[in-house]
C-alpha cells in the first residue's frame, strides 16, 4: 500500500468459504492467539466456540437497564400521582397499582431496548470513523462474499513468519499485511 | 431397528441458483441503479397526497375540530378509526421481525426489513390522529410527564395516557430494531457505492461496521434480546389500544375479549398490508427468487388463522352479550347488525370473516392475483371493524334522546387519504435508498452459509452435502 514506514496492524488472510474460515479460526485459537478476529458477511453458527469466545456481556447491560426502567417508572408515577400532586379521579385510590402496570411495563421495555442497542454498539466499539482493516482493498468484499481472519500485531505471540505459515497451513487464498 | 428414517430437507428458502454475491448484487443494485421513471411519478403522486394531508391538518388546527363530522354522542369518529387501523397494520412488521424470529421461522428473513419499514411508517400515520384529535395541539405536551403551568401531572389512571407511552415506546423500539438490522447492510452499500456523497452517508450510517465475529456475537445477542422485548411489546400495544375502549362503560366497548381480539385483528390486517406491498414490489424489482410464492402461501395461512380468530371473536361478542343478559349490551350488538350502521357491519363480516376462508384452498393460497385481491379486501374489512366498534356504540348508547347519526365531512375523508401520501412517500424513499431485503440475514439462511455443509467426514451429513452443493457451486 504505502511506502512510508507505517506500523503493522496485523496480518489478514482470506478464506474460501465459511467452512474454511471455521477451520482456520479453530487453528488460530488452538495456536494460542488472543488478539484475532474472523470477518464474514453474516454471522456464522458455531464460530464463537471455534474462536473460543466467552458469552457476550450484553445480557447484563440489558438487565441493568430493565431494572432502571422498572424502578424509575414506578418511582415517577408514585411521585406524580401520590406525592407531588394527588388528584381524586372518580374516587380511585392515589396509589392505584393496577393502573400503573401499563406505563411501568412500557418504560421497562423502552429502557431495555436502549440498553440492548446502545450496549451492543458500545461493546462493539461503534461508531468508529476509521479502522486499519479498511486500508485493505480486498477487505471491501467482507460485506459481500469474502471471509477473513486477522491476527493483530499487538498479540503477544505475534511473529510475522509464524502467522504467515499458520495461515498457509490453514489454506488461505490470500495473505496480506495491514498497516495502521 | 428395522425402521429407516429419511432426512426430508426443507424447501429451499431462496429459489434460483444464487451465490452470496449474486444476492448482494440483486438487492443492492436497486439502490445503485439510476432512479427509474415510474418512481418519480409514484413519488410525485405520494407527495401531492402528503401536501393534501398537511393542508387538511392545517385547516383543522386553524378552524378547530368542528370541521370534522363529530357530533354530540359521537365524539370519536374517523380519526380514532384511522389511528387504530394504522397501528394495527404496523403490528405485522413486529410479528414478522420478532415473533417469527423467536420461533426460528427462517422464511421471515425475506420480508422482515420490508415489513418493519411498513411498521414504522404506519405508526407515523397512526400517531398523527390522536395528536390532532386533542383539538388544542399547542398544548400536546400535557400528555407527557413534564412540569406545566398548572403544576399538574398526567393522569396515570387513564388508558389514553397509557396509549401515549405504548405507541411512543412501540415506535422507538421498532425504529431501533430496524436500524440494528440495517447496520451490516449499510456497510455492504458503503463498500459498493461509487458516489462520494453516497459513500459518506452509507459509511456514517453503518457506524464503521466490519463484520468481525466479535461484533457479530454481540450483534446477534442484541437482536435476540430485541426480539424478546418486541414480542411482549407488540402484544401490549394493541392491548392498550383496546383498553381505550374496553376500560370505558359504553355498551359494546366494555368487554374483556377486546385485547386478544384487537391483537388478532391487527396481525390480520398487517399481514394483508405486507402482502399488498410485497406483491407489487417483488414484481417491480424482480425479487421473486427471495420473496417466493411459498412466502405468499405461508402468509396466507397466517391470514386464515387470524381471520378465523377475528370471526370467532365477533360471534363470541354476540354470545356474551346475550349470555350476560345486560339489556344495553344486548341492544348494542343487535343494533350493530341491524341498526343504522348495519351496512358497515355486513361489509366488515363479509370482508373479515368470509373472505379469508377462501385460503383453505391451496390453489387460491398460491395464486398471486387472488391473494392481492383478498389482501385489499381484508384491509377494507378491518377499517370497517374499527368503524363499527367506534361509531355504532357511541351513536346509540343508553339514552335514545341522545342518539344521533354520524357521517364524516370532506376533511375527515381527505385527511385519511392524505395519510396514504405520508405512508407512500416514506415507503418509496425506503425502496429507493435502503436495502429492501436484509442482505446479511438472507445470506445467513442460505445452505452455503452453514460451515458444516463443507465437511463430509461423517456419513450422516453426506446427504446434506449433496443437497447443498447445488446451491454452493
Amino acid at each position: 500500500m504505502s511506502t512510508t514506514q507505517n506500523k503493522v496492524f496485523g496480518i489478514l488472510a482470506e478464506f474460501e468459504h465459511p467452512g474454511a474460515l471455521m477451520d482456520a479460526a479453530k487453528k488460530v485459537n488452538e495456536a494460542g492467539y488472543q488478539k484475532f478476529d474472523t470477518y464474514s458477511p453474516f454471522p456464522i453458527h458455531g464460530m464463537d466456540e471455534a474462536m473460543g469466545l466467552k458469552e457476550s456481556k450484553l445480557g447484563w447491560i440489558v438487565l441493568v437497564h430493565a431494572i432502571l426502567g422498572f424502578t424509575g417508572a414506578l418511582a415517577m408515577i408514585t411521585f406524580m400521582s401520590y406525592a407531588d400532586y394527588p388528584i381524586n379521579i372518580s374516587g380511585k385510590p392515589f396509589l392505584n397499582w393496577p393502573a400503573f402496570v401499563p406505563v411501568t411495563f412500557e418504560l421497562t421495555i423502552l429502557l431495555s431496548a436502549f440498553g440492548a442497542v446502545f450496549g451492543m454498539f458500545f461493546l462493539n466499539g461503534l461508531p468508529k470513523l476509521h479502522h486499519p482493516l479498511f486500508n485493505s482493498k480486498k477487505f471491501e468484499k467482507v460485506t459481500d462474499d469474502s471471509f477473513f481472519v486477522c491476527i493483530e500485531a499487538n498479540d503477544t505471540l505475534f511473529a510475522e513468519d509464524r502467522v504467515n505459515e499458520l495461515f498457509k497451513d490453514a489454506g488461505a487464498l490470500h495473505i496480506e499485511k495491514v498497516y495502521e | 431397528m428395522s425402521t429407516t428414517y429419511e432426512y426430508v430437507p426443507e424447501k429451499p428458502l431462496i429459489k434460483g441458483n444464487h451465490t452470496f454475491s449474486s444476492i448482494t448484487a440483486l438487492i443492492s443494485d436497486v439502490v445503485e441503479r439510476p432512479t427509474p421513471k415510474w418512481w418519480y411519478m409514484a413519488f410525485g403522486v405520494a407527495n401531492m397526497l402528503l401536501l393534501l394531508l398537511g393542508a387538511m391538518i392545517g385547516w383543522l388546527i386553524w378552524e378547530g375540530t368542528g370541521v370534522w363530522g363529530l357530533n354530540n354522542p359521537v365524539g370519536w369518529g374517523w380519526a380514532i378509526v384511522n389511528f387504530v387501523w394504522w397501528v394495527g397494520i404496523g403490528h405485522a412488521g413486529t410479528l414478522i421481525s420478532a415473533i417469527l424470529f423467536l420461533f426460528r421461522q427462517d422464511w421471515r428473513t425475506a420480508i422482515n426489513r420490508f415489513a418493519e419499514a411498513m411498521t414504522i411508517f404506519a405508526v407515523m400515520c397512526a400517531g398523527i390522529f390522536p395528536a390532532i384529535h386533542v383539538g388544542r395541539i399547542w398544548v400536546i405536551y400535557w400528555v407527557f410527564p413534564v412540569p406545566n403551568q398548572m403544576a399538574m401531572w398526567p393522569n396515570f389512571n387513564s388508558p389514553l395516557l397509557w396509549d401515549v407511552f405504548a405507541v411512543s415506546t412501540y415506535f422507538t423500539v421498532s425504529l431501533l430494531f430496524w436500524y440494528v438490522g440495517l447496520v451490516p447492510d449499510f456497510a455492504t452499500l458503503r463498500d459498493r457505492v461509487k458516489g462520494k456523497i453516497a459513500k459518506v452517508v452509507y459509511g456514517a450510517a453503518s457506524l464503521g461496521w466490519r463484520g468481525g465475529n466479535r461484533q457479530w456475537q454481540n450483534y446477534e445477542k442484541a437482536y435476540m434480546i430485541l426480539a424478546g422485548l418486541a414480542t411482549p411489546l407488540v402484544l401490549s400495544v394493541h392491548t392498550i389500544v383496546s383498553f381505550d375502549f374496553a376500560v370505558s362503560v359504553i355498551p359494546g366497548w366494555h368487554t374483556t375479549i377486546f385485547p386478544p381480539y384487537f391483537v388478532a385483528g391487527a396481525v390480520f390486517s398487517g399481514f394483508a398490508m405486507v402482502l399488498t406491498l410485497m406483491i407489487i414490489a417483488r414484481k417491480i424489482y424482480g425479487m421473486k427468487d427471495i420473496m417466493t410464492d411459498d412466502h405468499i402461501e405461508k402468509m396466507n395461512i397466517i391470514i386464515l388463522v387470524t381471520g378465523s380468530m377475528v370471526g370467532f371473536a365477533y360471534i363470541m361478542e354476540f354470545f356474551i352479550a346475550w349470555y350476560g343478559a345486560v339489556e344495553y349490551e344486548k341492544f348494542a350488538f343487535i343494533n350493530r347488525a341491524f341498526g343504522q350502521y348495519a351496512w358497515a357491519y355486513w361489509i366488515m363480516m363479509i370482508c373479515n370473516v368470509v373472505s379469508p376462508q377462501f385460503f383453505w384452498s391451496k390453489k387460491l393460497r398460491r395464486s398471486v392475483g387472488f391473494t392481492f385481491f383478498i389482501s385489499i379486501v381484508v384491509n377494507i374489512g378491518m377499517w370497517f371493524e374499527r368503524f363499527v366498534i367506534t361509531v355504532s356504540s357511541l351513536a346509540n348508547d343508553y339514552l335514545p334522546s341522545a342518539w344521533d347519526y354520524y357521517s364524516p365531512t370532506y376533511v375527515d375523508i381527505l385527511t385519511y387519504v392524505g395519510t396514504f401520501g405520508l405512508f407512500f412517500t416514506m415507503f418509496l424513499l425506503f425502496l429507493r435508498f435502503m436495502p429492501m431485503i436484509a442482505i446479511a440475514e438472507i445470506k445467513a439462511v442460505m445452505p452455503a452459509a452453514d460451515p458444516h455443509s463443507y465437511h463430509s467426514h461423517d456419513g450422516d451429513s453426506q446427504k446434506l452435502e449433496t443437497e447443498h452443493s447445488q446451491q454452493t457451486v
